[in-house]
């Protein structure tokens, strides 16, 4: 049975509905806070703001406590509320949706500390075009899929499965001039393997926002769609 | 989605494409069952299979028709005149209201335990040999290996063997359960269907016969009524939703806890207002 955002607040127990509700707030705190991570470390570098990139740091440790906190929450559902059906599936979506984002939040950091690299290395490095481009790109697949999520929206989810396919192509397509520039200039190496870094670390950030997707479809339909190809989950999903 | 739309098509679309195993391997065969007492219908035109050695549980809210089921399943209804039937419950593809049954021997093979434990007053020993006796068993020597294996079937046997003939009274309510098992278990049944079997036991007790039920499947066919959906989800195979007499939902008890086809089903585990 497909379920909407509603579902989870027409329990008897009002109680219940609440530690649901919260549950989701919670993760779309934590959602939104990754997403900001992510995006402050593209712009401080290609603003060379290393201010900013300090900032996205220091903001690692706040994304592992709601992480703990948020899982904490859900190890008490689990222990007291013994949840079933959706209930259940909610439960378990918003564990495994916290362990995506609390990663999305180290790629963040990761890009900041090579951001603040590229920054003092104070060369002008290749790569720039290519990180505007991926970044915009991932980061509206982890917008679009924390909206899914907030939504149960499984058409939108189904969206960023696809999208997954284009960043890993757009990726590849990446390194792949990058290691010509390496052959052509070897004094650019280094900075270019950190800007390789970043373009990994936001093709992993895609990658989990990618996870986050099949966490809604599995929410919301009680599928595992994990491992699935998504042509396959347009017939299976009804697109 | 409200009782009335819910058509007997669309339930009999669900609840025989989500369970699904070979014909072969039915023990119980429930077709087109309706029930009422005094003209107050109770089971509404009920069509489910029970598959054979495995745990069946029947949940549903107060006064849905399960426990109604369960007892036509060994024709308990019959010392009922008010209760009227139509459809058919077929055991190993026999039809139990058939003319031929004998109703004493429907009730060997389908035993039957309630909620509260009603050992007979007479000691732990008689209390399992009594069915036996009543077959015909009259030489010590089998009874007690009977009684020993009803016991030990019944997970009760280590801890009651040093005293077999104190009363069945002196036994704890969870001890006083298993001691019914074993007594039901004695005259070798192929089915025991048990209603509420451990709602008036205490957590430890419940688990243990929690524990006794997965291990008899083995050897017969369990249907299980319980309020504790907790409870049916640990242990049952197969679950089958009752509301308001109708068989709303019946799938594998994994599929039903985690992902319901319906509406009605999905409130009900899950405590919605329906």
């Amino acid at each position: 049975m497909d379920i909407t955002n509603e579902t989870h607040s027409q329990h008897i127990s009002r109680q219940f509905n609440q530690e649901l509700e919260q549950l989701k707030t919670q993760l779309m705190a934590m959602g939104g806070l990754v997403e900001k991570q992510v995006q402050d470390a593209v712009e401080a570098l290609l603003e060379g703001d290393s201010r900013t990139a300090e900032r996205v740091r220091d903001s690692d440790n706040a994304v592992n406590d709601m992480q703990i906190q948020i899982d904490e929450e859900c190890t008490r559902v689990l222990a007291r509320r013994q949840p079933a059906a959706s209930d259940l599936r909610l439960v378990l979506a918003v564990i495994r949706a916290t362990s995506d984002l609390e990663r999305v939040g180290d790629e963040a950091n990761k890009i900041a500390r090579n951001a603040l690299t590229l920054i003092e290395s104070d060369r002008h490095s290749r790569g720039m075009v290519e990180i505007r481009h991926l970044s915009e790109h991932v980061r509206k697949m982890l917008r679009d899929a924390l909206t899914s999520f907030a939504r149960f929206d499984t058409r939108l989810a189904l969206q960023v499965l696809h999208e997954d396919e284009s960043v890993d192509n757009e990726y590849t397509t990446a390194t792949r001039s990058l290691v010509t520039f390496m052959m052509e200039d070897p004094r650019a190496i280094t900075s270019i393997l950190s800007v390789m870094t970043i373009l990994r670390a936001l093709e992993r950030v895609g990658d989990h926002a990618d996870n986050l997707a099949e966490h809604v479809i599995y929410l919301v339909k009680g599928l595992d769609v994990r491992h699935t190809d998504p042509g396959e989950l347009d017939e299976s999903l009804g697109k | 989605m409200s009782a009335a739309s819910f058509s007997a098509a669309e339930t009999q679309r669900f609840s025989s494409a989500v369970v699904d195993f070979p014909s072969t391997s039915s023990c119980f065969d429930i077709e087109a069952l309706s029930l009422a007492y005094e003209g107050k219908p109770a089971l509404r035109d009920l069509t489910l299979r029970v598959p054979r050695h495995r745990v069946t549980a029947f949940i549903g809210p107060s006064g849905c028709g399960k426990s109604t089921l369960l007892r036509g399943l060994n024709r308990l209804h019959d010392l009922n005149d008010q209760v009227t039937r139509n459809g058919h419950i077929r055991l190993e593809g026999q039809d139990i209201h058939g003319r031929d049954v004998d109703v004493a021997e429907l009730r060997r093979r389908v035993g039957m335990v309630f909620q509260t434990p009603n050992p007979f007053p007479m000691s732990i020993y008689e209390n399992v040999a009594y069915g036996v006796r009543l077959q015909g068993v009259k030489r010590k020597r089998e009874l007690d290996e009977i009684v020993e294996w009803a016991l030990q079937s019944a997970a009760l046997w280590e801890e009651v063997k040093a005293d077999l003939h104190a009363s069945a009274w002196t036994l704890s309510g969870g001890q006083q359960q298993r001691l019914v098992i074993a007594r039901t278990l004695a005259v070798r049944p192929d089915v025991l269907l048990l209603d509420e079997p451990a709602s008036a036991l205490d957590p430890i007790s419940t688990l243990k016969i929690e524990e006794l039920i997965r291990g008899l499947k083995s050897q017969l066919t369990l249907i299980l009524v319980t309020h504790n959906m907790q409870q049916a989800a640990r242990v049952s195979d197969y679950t089958a939703f009752l509301h308001a007499g109708e068989l709303v939902e019946y799938a594998p008890t994994d599929t039903l806890f985690t992902n319901p086809r319906l509406r009605r089903t999905e409130d009900y585990i899950t405590g919605r207002v329906g």
